[in-house]
């Protein structure tokens, strides 16, 4: 009996094994196979490039160490740039956490809201996640024109989508106790959300809201290369006449602001979530 | 009675006080908002964008994404007279279709429902129901055109140099010194399969089956199925092979990337794990060099490798690799500080070594997290390598940014990004299966 038992798991152990061995072997031919094939269809090999590689942040650092003290002079002068790529992260934050409260109030399963309702808003808000928000800031910029609006409404409505989902997580955590407290009052939806709901979820959803804001300075950086304004529009131009001292600025200047909105961001979550709560 | 009266007047103050104070910090920071969102308002300059916005673009562009239009052509300068998709080369009719007739000297093209325009020599009749016929001729290098009775529509334009008639959205008339063209739209992806000066266009499902099994070959080298598939691989138009290899280049770039820093970051996370390393001088290092790739964005870091490996897959993947081997790293340390101590020292029990103790007493317990990581970075790594390749990296986003940018046709635009959609959705569907399904039971993070 003993012995039956070893065998079987010995054989399941083996075959374990030749899983894990195979999909190892599997890993290591896609990425051995996968970096061959990308580097043919890259327009420079690997080994050149690895050659040069740091020709370009070289290149772009003696330019400005040439410059001087002028170069601390491009620092004011990007700032509006930079200030631009921060308002549109932030508008884009806050009408997206707006829209993503109202979103996950509507599919939470434990605030008493139409049961049909959930499945449907849900699936509304994978897609609002999934939806690739260069395509809408493209659009945009074409029917809008080039300008910083384009992005700050496609970066919110990714953010609906993707704060929703965490938020609604939030709702279906909370402590049904008080609501079921205001019920007893006489209280109606709204007010029970208002006064049983948005105290218990908001330390969680200032926490996500402030990690969110983190992730769409850098979306909005990036959307500035498609047009959409800010510190990216100013960075791709640079880069196109090869300023080399401008590029360092902006470099830098996007590196520094966005170590310092980590930094910020961490602090200020630790503050509202509490550090044992902190993750 | 009365004190108790007063003990509840008290406490209904106290509520009403602590209620205010609670509410106070919410509608502080909404105020706040508000403020921002009115101060915003003005630094975009919203007011004058909303003046400025040409919303009839955006009617355009959908219009043009669904509908296709053929433009008949007769140039005055070599005689000719050409029937043809967007008046593209590779687009035109050999025989003309059924609604134009006659030769280029004496033609009517039937735009459907009564409007008709016959052009004679170097003079044009257009029937336009419920308004009447417009006729225009070219007289000593001027455009003479005669209207019928009555005030001129908005839709009519007629000049010297220039007549242009729209009078509904899909039919258009436009006459110049040079040339007189004529422009109808109809529904639909026209050359979508198979390019206009192919055997195959305009052929349907069955008769293809029906090319594709018979044995007479189209070609002699090549077999009829073969033929078929390279036809549509290599629309001139569509270029369906083009934006099948930009696909796969993405998803490349995701995969790839992101198995490389997860490899990557496995090793270091031991390292940077204060309980697996207590060396601190170095964990403090390994730690920074986390926060330093992950910090730098996975936009630098690409625009840097473009640089140094050109533009491809190669340059995308290795921007996610080092952007993600922070990332991860971090993740990876963080889930191994807060392993369950008991099962190593279980193993240890055993009698196991270092490496033993590893793999069967710590992999085990970071296994469900470092997988549903790995596929949930795969899956927002599918949409960073869409958008890094517009920034230069190659793949789809850049075929998506080109296509934009010379804003031909629209259609290839809707095609591109409709594809797009379905990979990131498929991804996504992908991911989330498989994170279900690897590690079900487990404690879903």
């Amino acid at each position: 009996m003993v012995d039956v038992m070893r065998n079987q798991l010995g054989a399941l152990e083996s075959r374990r094994r030749l899983y894990t061995g195979l999909s190892l072997a599997l890993l290591l031919a896609v990425v051995v196979s996968g970096y061959h094939e990308a580097s043919q269809l890259n327009s420079g090999g690997f080994l050149q490039g690895l050659l040069k590689f740091f020709d370009y942040p070289a290149q772009i650092v003696s330019q400005a160490w040439d410059d001087g003290w002028e170069f601390w002079a491009l620092f004011p002068r990007f700032l509006p740039a930079l200030i631009e790529t921060l308002n549109i992260a932030a508008v884009a934050t806050i009408i997206g956490a707006v829209f993503a409260t109202i979103l996950s109030l509507a599919s939470s399963r434990n605030l008493e809201v139409p049961p049909a309702l959930i499945p449907v808003v849900r699936r509304i808000m994978d897609i609002m996640r999934a939806f690739p928000e260069l395509i809408i800031a493209l659009f945009l910029i074409f029917v809008l024109g080039a300008s910083p609006v384009p992005a700050a409404i496609a970066v919110a409505f990714h953010t609906s989508g993707a704060l929703g989902k965490l938020f609604s997580e939030v709702n279906e955590n909370i402590d049904v106790k008080p609501l079921e407290g205001l019920k007893a009052t006489g209280s109606n939806w709204l007010q029970r959300v208002r006064f049983g709901v948005i105290p218990q979820v908001l330390p969680n959803y200032s926490s996500y809201f402030l990690l969110r804001f983190e992730i769409n300075v850098r979306a909005s950086a990036i959307l500035g290369f498609v047009g959409a304004g800010g510190i990216g529009t100013e960075l791709s131009r640079a880069i196109g006449w090869g300023a080399g001292a401008e590029t360092a600025a902006l470099f830098l200047m996007l590196f520094l602001s966005i170590v310092a909105i980590d930094q910020l961001s961490s602090y200020l979550r630790r503050h509202f979530v509490g550090a044992e709560n902190f993750k | 009675m009365a004190v108790a009266e007063q003990s509840s007047a008290l406490l209904a103050e106290t509520v009403r006080v602590s209620v205010k104070k609670a509410s106070a910090v919410p509608m502080l920071l909404l105020a706040g908002m508000v403020l921002y969102l009115i101060y915003a308002w003005n630094a975009f300059d919203i007011t004058t964008l909303l003046e400025r916005a040409q919303l009839s673009k955006g009617a355009l562009l959908v219009s043009d994404s669904i509908a296709y239009k053929t433009h008949v052509t007769k140039s005055f300068r070599g005689n000719e007279l050409e029937v043809a998709i967007e008046g593209e080369r590779t687009a035109t009719y050999k025989q003309f279709p059924d609604w134009v007739q006659g030769t280029v000297d004496s033609f009517s093209v039937d735009l459907g429902e009564g409007y008709l325009v016959r052009v004679e020599g170097q003079g044009l009749e257009f029937d336009v129901p419920g308004y009447g016929t417009i006729r225009s001729k070219l007289v000593d290098k001027k455009i003479v055109t005669e209207l019928p009775e009555g005030p001129v529509p908005s839709w009519l334009n007629a000049r010297d140099v220039k007549l242009e008639v729209r009078p509904t959205f899909s039919r258009r008339v436009q006459f110049t010194r040079a040339k007189i063209e004529i422009h109808k739209f109809d529904y639909g992806w026209e050359n979508f399969w198979f390019p206009f000066n192919s055997v195959l266009h305009g052929k349907s499902f069955g008769d293809l089956a029906g090319i594709a099994a018979s044995s007479d070959r189209i070609k002699a080298d090549t077999p009829n199925w073969l033929f078929i598939l390279k036809s549509f691989w290599g629309n001139p138009d569509w270029q369906h092979g083009i934006v099948a290899v930009a696909l796969f280049e993405t998803i490349m770039m995701a995969v790839l990337g992101t198995v490389t820093a997860a490899v990557c970051a496995l090793p270091l996370a031991f390292v940077a794990a204060s309980n697996f390393n207590p060396n601190g001088a170095i964990r403090f290092v390994v730690r920074r060099i986390f926060d330093f790739v992950r910090g730098i964005d996975m936009l630098i870091w690409s625009l840097i490798f473009i640089r140094a490996f050109g533009l491809g897959p190669l340059t995308g993947s290795l921007a996610i690799a080092f952007t993600d081997t922070g990332s991860l790293g971090k993740l990876f340390s963080e889930a191994l500080e807060n392993i369950d101590r008991k099962q190593v020292e279980g193993v240890e029990s055993t009698g196991a070594n270092r490496w033993q103790r590893y793999r069967f007493g710590v992999i085990p317990q970071i296994l469900p997290v470092f997988t549903s990581q790995f596929l949930y970075y795969v899956e927002s790594n599918t949409r960073s390598a869409t958008v890094i390749g517009a920034l230069g990296a190659g793949g789809i986003g850049l075929v998506l940014v080109e296509t934009m940018r010379t804003q031909r046709d629209w259609e290839n635009t809707f095609y591109i990004i409709g594809l797009i959609i379905v990979m990131v959705f498929i991804m996504d569907g992908a991911s989330s299966w498989l994170r279900r399904k690897l590690i079900a039971g487990g404690e879903s993070r």
